[in-house]
């Protein structure tokens, strides 16, 4: 378990000094993905830099199993850092180094017999999916590839915690989704806790289980991710929530009604369920905005619903719409005022 | 005696049996000067260089600031003295280690004295090349400052390193021409005293010449070496 106890980092800089955070409090569980999400100047890689002393907080306490890191000697946070690993947005591999040697440089650093750290870089280019690229050099890598390999490098001590600091935030929608699927997996078969630092809500949406929005230096939200999507109390986790909204490019027409749908991995990417909406109910929606991206046959993303008819068409929408798996079914109206069914 | 009368027929048969009878000797000189400075001033320099990195301010393993600005100005002070100067004002130092301060060997040493702070110089150039992020990831999985030298900094450094030293030792071959003036042996001997002082030019354009086909092949090799050496370069 980490906990983060009044947090606070303070810069100083020629134009006096910034406070990166402020009494920040987040309680991480044992198995957690728990996704850390704000827009950039949020203080997103300095809280994620706090967590393995990376960066010394100027107040509180980072709390990892009891032990209060903020109170450890340098060489004691060497050895906590073989426990509380991380990867990278630029993936940070040694250029001219092999992919196996990549991976047996923390083991090197703990001075692990060669053969020893070798066996364990070969098993863990299997389990990354990449058997085969031990000999190569990253820059005969892709950026997926890069990034398994780092994510193998990463596990090579045997963390508890993985960190990870915009890990796919360099790569593209496809390759993102099959890193995030590989974080899941080595979350779930090592019981590894892992924390995502992202500025994307979609990867939290994806993978995490809980969330917290940072904004100017302070957590405005905590929460279950559900929680947090279905009903979004900030300012700062609606405009990331409703990325439409936020940059002002669609209003809500006032005085019709509106639903919005949330794909959250729904199979129902060929389904037309609009259109099918409009068959079956004669109810013929109009699709306000949408936005929605098909990763191997299954749908992430929103769609904007404007309802024609009075509250009975609405009701007979909203349930006609739910009860497909993966797909959240809001009544919207404006920001701060919505009812979810 | 005027220039174009050094390149008579009669002259430059002249110059073609000195060239036969004192380069070889002369290369050897030049050569084993100039790859032995080059060594020391490397055995001096890139530990030297590692320091300027890692000790700065900003650095993996800060010293206290008057200690490296002491560095610094000495590096500099050593860089700024002309070579010709140099070699008078180390002869002390020359004796010391040499026991006299002419000769081929003699001459080794102004070399290094010259040459260690100017590689030191290089090596700080190459290992500030090595991204700050990957110093962080090191740091990240519980590197000591030194182990981040080591496994990290030096290893990401190499190609560049290597072209820094092809040209440390093109440099230091340069200056074992200038060595020649105080008695140390080589292809700068050879033109200074046979060809200049003596009028015979062709001999002292067959030195250069041999001199420039010598920074030819060191900097052709260096440069394959590097570029052989970069994993970067899909291969």
């Amino acid at each position: 378990m980490i906990e983060l106890r009044n947090l606070s980092k303070s810069f100083r800089t020629a134009d006096g000094p910034v406070e990166a955070l402020k009494h920040i409090n987040l309680t991480v569980n044992d198995g957690d993905i728990y996704g850390i999400i704000g827009m950039s100047g949020a203080g997103k890689s300095t809280l994620v830099r706090c967590i393995n002393m990376l960066e010394r907080p100027s107040e509180g306490a980072v709390i990892l199993d009891g032990q209060n890191l903020s109170e450890l000697s340098d060489s004691e946070l060497r050895q906590i850092r073989h426990q509380v690993t991380m990867i990278f947005q630029s993936f940070n591999l040694l250029m001219q180094r092999t992919c196996l040697q990549n991976i047996m440089l923390p083991l090197k650093l703990l001075g692990t017999p060669k053969k020893e750290a070798e066996d364990r870089a070969r098993e863990l280019l299997g389990v990354v999916g990449l058997p085969d690229k031990a000999n190569s050099y990253p820059a005969q890598l892709s950026g997926g590839q890069q990034q398994r390999i780092a994510i193998a490098r990463a596990l090579a001590t045997e963390p508890k915690v993985l960190l990870c600091d915009e890990a796919t935030s360099a790569l593209d929608p496809k390759t993102t989704h099959t890193i995030l699927e590989l974080i899941r997996d080595i979350n779930r078969k090592m019981g590894i806790t892992v924390i995502v630092i992202t500025h994307q809500m979609s990867v939290v949406q994806e993978i995490c289980n809980r969330v917290a929005i940072l904004e100017n230096g302070s957590v405005v939200e905590e929460g279950e991710v559900s929680d947090v999507f279905t009903n979004p109390k900030a300012t700062a986790t609606q405009t990331l929530v409703y990325p439409e909204m936020a940059d002002g490019s669609v209003t809500l027409t006032s005085g019709k009604q509106h639903i919005r749908l949330t794909f959250n991995g729904a199979e129902a990417a060929g389904e037309p369920l609009v259109a099918s909406m409009a068959m079956d109910l004669r109810i013929p929606a109009s699709v306000h905005t949408a936005s929605i991206r098909s990763i191997n046959g299954k749908a992430y993303g929103y769609m904007l619903l404007e309802i024609p008819g009075g509250p009975d068409e609405l009701a007979r929408a909203v349930k006609y719409l739910t009860g497909h798996k993966d797909v959240l079914v809001q009544v919207t109206g404006e920001y701060g005022k919505e009812g979810v069914r | 005696m005027s220039f174009a009368s050094a390149f008579t027929p009669e002259k430059l048969a002249e110059a073609w049996e000195i060239v036969v009878r004192d380069f070889p000797l002369a290369l050897w000189d030049t050569l084993y000067v100039t790859v032995l400075a080059t060594f020391f001033a490397i055995l001096l320099g890139l530990p030297l260089g590692m320091i300027l990195v890692a000790c700065d301010e900003k650095g993996i393993r800060p010293w206290p600031a008057p200690v490296m600005k002491v560095i610094n100005v000495i590096i500099n002070f050593l860089r700024s003295v002309p070579f010709l100067i140099l070699i008078v004002m180390v002869i002390p130092i020359t004796r010391l280690i040499v026991g006299t301060s002419v000769g081929t060997v003699a001459s080794i040493v102004p070399l290094v004295i010259a040459a260690f702070p100017f590689v030191a110089r290089l090596v700080e150039g190459s290992l500030r090349e090595v991204s700050p992020n990957i110093i962080e990831m090191a740091q990240s999985m519980g590197a000591t400052p030194m182990q981040i030298l080591l496994h990290v900094m030096l290893p990401e450094s190499v190609p560049s390193l290597i072209n820094n030293f092809t040209l440390a030792i093109t440099t230091i071959m340069g200056y074992t021409a200038m060595s020649g003036a105080i008695g140390g042996g080589g292809l700068g001997k050879i033109a200074i005293m046979i060809g200049y002082n003596r009028y015979k030019y062709a001999v002292l354009y067959a030195a250069v010449i041999v001199l420039v086909i010598l920074v030819q092949v060191f900097q052709s090799f260096g440069s394959w070496l590097a570029r052989k050496c970069d994993k970067r370069l899909k291969h």
